[in-house]
């Protein structure tokens, strides 16, 4: 349900009370994180794991390995290919089948190498280089980051040495870590905080000597007091980083918005956060960096949520990179009609089209909707009343409203250029609260495509 | 896992309960309480006016919707809304023929023409009351009593006019009923008789008036059931109520024996009716968030104005078309500030 109205009233004076840092406008969405008393639990090895080469924003990487070849769990499969690309790692001891294109998520043909299973695979990571990191620095520091094949784990996969490296055009002095998790549902870095302070902490000891920044805040949502506890009681003594609650509201946890609630900072359209010195990193992206970095190991596996209405067994797991789709399900036991299986939070995750799409870095979550979820599906659309809620809620201060007449005109130039239609990052709160059921996000969605593609023909 | 069939749709997959149906739907409900005083106040007359005005408009709604080729558009209740609400806010007496021209007028001309719901630039309501307005002068202007014995019995003279024909005079039988009775409402009774209505003449009803709009009482309770669900957007209703309020007062500074205190302008008239229920017309008012303390802020004043220096003493139905009017101006000229486009904390 929605906004403030919706909330129960005790919650609501209970935030009035002790007000959290938070941002204008925003969605207080039913949180459904029935996963959060969850421990992270393993996922056994899939019969055959396909790990593709491409599991990050940048070049793919070059597999370095042939068919018939033996591989044991945490051997490099791939190497990069240049500054922009990671190198892959064996999730799982067992025999290369093939190198073939395969069907992500996202819908792409990716170079895949299909690992099939050894019966006697177990959990040590058989491959590693560890490396003394208190003396790393500098580009070595930025290239052990990437030597782990690490990719942000929010859902972006941005490969996290580019993201580490200074810039350098700005100087970063805040590390922003990430723990608002304002997604329904997911609960897995939720989980992560709780159950890997140590290991968060050492991640962000890494990332601001890798970037330079002297402090590091690590917002998390005021839902989640155990991991506020367990965050703080790991805190290091020279009080560079500290952990800061804010509101549990939607959608907090995206990078611009967590960092003007927890700075005050905005990012200038168009730039990137270092333009106002910040840097942010998903905190699951960090305890992992923490993790792997010191032991000298490679991204092989990650803490899933699986949940939704659909799962019999819901929970976090932690997966092995290339695990399919239908494996996952099957171990957690889908039920009740699935209708629809979602990569990531409710909000903004894309949907799959089919489950033989493997888990790949930047899978978060993992929801499986039944048609009681879809309900308002069979809604019609109507015409905008123009009753301005999108407006009340756009976190962005866009007049999404104005944005969807023009949308359904093919007015593209006019959204840009004078309604900011670039500021969008498809958050869903318009959509969401639409009573007229009009699909805004992806009007908007659809606009920039075409926008992009006729200024790019002009600049052409 | 059996899979028969993976849908794939677009972000986001959860949605807020509200749909357009409900909104609707809920300020028609707050409604009927205004409508039932009505018919207490006025009896069978203001029943049938009800009736006759709402039926008009679906009929109407109905007969655009045929001829687009298009479904009925009746479920959405925004026509229904739009028959009540004008019917509220003709004279109790109207003729029922001129109310029903009233309804066709306001979906025909006011709705249907621009495309339907959420395509319109005035509120239909209004368009419909400004068209009679012009049309029959004199029958928008005959006020009836309150509380006339025998209401439940027998209709007023006027509402029962057959098609086409002048409805009869009602000043005789509206003396005959209550006696005492003016026939003019607290505005005309200010404007050209310099007479001020106390205040708790208009909180009992007991003022001539449109059919809907002595019941100020029940009006601002339904408003504020809206707002606490946020079925309507209560920044206008303040801003509206708020403006015309100051506006009296500084003219009441000003010259104190000329001009009656904001009160009087608050309470008299269509104001509240129009500042809860019509100036709220979602599709017809801006959505931005300075656009809509403008527009109301202006539909105030503009009242007040009219009222003060125009030649009718009520003005709040041109007041709204004229907030109406300038809506898509006003939202065009105040923008929200989009994140990352200057300022920060």
């Amino acid at each position: 349900m929605i906004a403030s109205r919706f909330t129960a009233p005790s919650a609501a004076l209970g935030r009035l009370l002790r007000r959290r840092p938070s941002f204008p406008r925003g969605l207080h969405l039913a949180e459904h994180k029935d996963t959060a008393g969850l421990p992270i639990q393993r996922l056994p090895f899939a019969p055959e794991l396909i790990v593709p080469m491409l599991q990050h924003i940048g070049k793919p990487a070059i597999p370095s390995v042939r068919p018939g070849q033996t591989v044991v769990r945490g051997e490099p499969i791939g190497r990069a290919d240049g500054f922009y690309s990671l190198p892959v790692h064996a999730p799982v001891t067992g025999v290369v089948r093939a190198i073939e294109p395969h069907l992500l998520a996202d819908g792409r043909m990716v170079t895949a190498v299909v690992i099939h299973t050894l019966e006697a695979a177990d959990q040590r990571v058989l491959w590693r280089t560890p490396r003394d990191v208190e003396r790393l620095a500098g580009p070595a520091l930025i290239q052990a980051i990437q030597d782990t094949g690490l990719a942000g784990m929010g859902g972006a996969a941005f490969p996290a040495h580019a993201k580490l490296a200074p810039p350098e055009d700005a100087v970063i002095d805040t590390l922003i870590v990430n723990g608002a998790e304002c997604e329904p549902y997911l609960t897995c870095d939720h989980r992560v905080m709780l159950e890997w302070p140590a290991a968060v902490m050492a991640g962000i000891r890494l990332a601001m000597r890798a970037c330079g920044a002297r402090q590091a805040i690590i917002g998390v949502e005021d839902n989640k007091p155990d991991a506020i506890v367990a965050l703080t009681a790991a805190l290091p003594a020279d009080g560079s980083v500290r952990v800061q609650d804010v509101a549990t509201k939607y959608p907090q946890g995206a990078a611009d918005i967590l960092i003007y609630t927890l700075t005050g900072r905005e990012v200038p359209a168009g730039q990137r956060s270092s333009a106002v010195g910040v840097l942010v990193s998903n905190v699951m992206t960090l305890a992992t960096l923490g993790q792997l970095l010191p032991a000298g190991e490679g991204l092989i596996e990650r803490v899933i949520t699986v949940a939704g209405p659909g799962v019999a067994r819901p929970g976090n797991y932690r997966v092995p990179l290339g695990t399919p789709m239908r494996y996952l399900l099957d171990f957690v036991g889908a039920r009740g009609g699935v209708r629809e299986v979602v990569l990531g939070g409710p909000m903004m995750g894309p949907a799959v089209a089919s489950l033989d799409v493997p888990v790949t870095k930047g899978t978060s979550g993992v929801l499986v909707l039944t048609p009681r979820e879809l309900a308002f599906e069979t809604r019609p659309v109507r015409a905008c009343i123009r009753c301005g809620e999108c407006v009340c809620v756009c976190p962005r201060g866009l007049n999404p409203c104005m944005l969807g007449l023009l949308a359904a005109r093919g007015e593209y130039e006019t959204m840009v250029a004078d309604y900011h239609l670039e500021q969008c990052f498809e958050c869903g709160c318009c959509s969401y609260v639409c009573p007229a059921n009009i699909p805004l996000v992806q009007q908007f969605r659809v606009a920039k495509g075409v926008w992009r593609k006729r200024s790019a023909s002009r600049a052409a | 896992m059996n899979t028969t069939r993976l849908e794939l749709r677009t972000t986001p997959h959860i949605k807020a309960g509200r749909t357009v149906e409900q909104i609707m739907r809920a300020v028609l409900l707050t409604l009927v309480p205004v409508c039932a005083f009505a018919v207490w106040q006025y009896g069978l007359s203001a029943l049938a006016l009800i009736v006759t005005v709402s039926v008009a408009c679906l009929a109407s709604e109905r007969l655009a919707n045929r001829l687009r080729g298009e479904a009925s558009t009746l479920g959405d209740w925004s026509a229904a809304i739009t028959g009540v609400l004008l019917a509220l806010s003709l004279p109790p007496g109207f003729p029922l023929w001129m109310g029903a021209v009233a309804g066709i007028v306001a979906i025909a001309l006011g709705k249907a023409l621009f495309g339907g719901l959420g395509h319109n630039v005035f509120n239909p309501a209004l368009v419909g009351r400004a068209f009679v307005q012009a049309a029959f002068p004199a029958a928008i202007t005959a006020w009836v009593p309150a509380y006339a014995p025998g209401r439940f019995a027998e209709f007023i003279p006027s509402t029962l006019t057959p098609p086409l024909m002048q409805p009869p005079e009602v000043s005789a039988w509206a003396q005959a009923a209550v006696d005492g009775f003016t026939g003019a409402t607290p505005l005309a009774r200010w404007k050209y008789d310099g007479v001020l209505t106390p205040a708790t003449d208009f909180l009992a009803g007991s003022v001539a008036g449109s059919t809907g709009e002595t019941g100020a009482v029940l009006i601002l309770l339904g408003g504020l059931y809206l707002a606490a669900r946020r079925y309507l957007d209560w920044r206008i209703p303040v801003a509206v109520l708020a403006s015309a309020a100051l506006a009296a007062w500084l003219f009441q500074l000003w010259a104190p024996e000329r001009y009656p205190g904001p009160l009087f302008v608050l309470l008299s008239g269509g104001l509240m009716l129009g500042a809860v229920y019509m100036a709220t017309d979602m599709v017809t008012s801006p959505v931005t968030p300075l656009g809509v303390w403008l527009y109301g802020a202006l539909i105030g004043v503009l009242t007040v104005l009219i009222r003060y220096f125009g030649g009718l003493p009520e003005g709040v139905m041109y007041a709204i078309l004229v907030g109406n009017a300038l809506t898509p101006l006003i939202d065009q000229y105040t923008p929200p500030r989009a994140f990352g486009t200057g300022g920060g904390r």
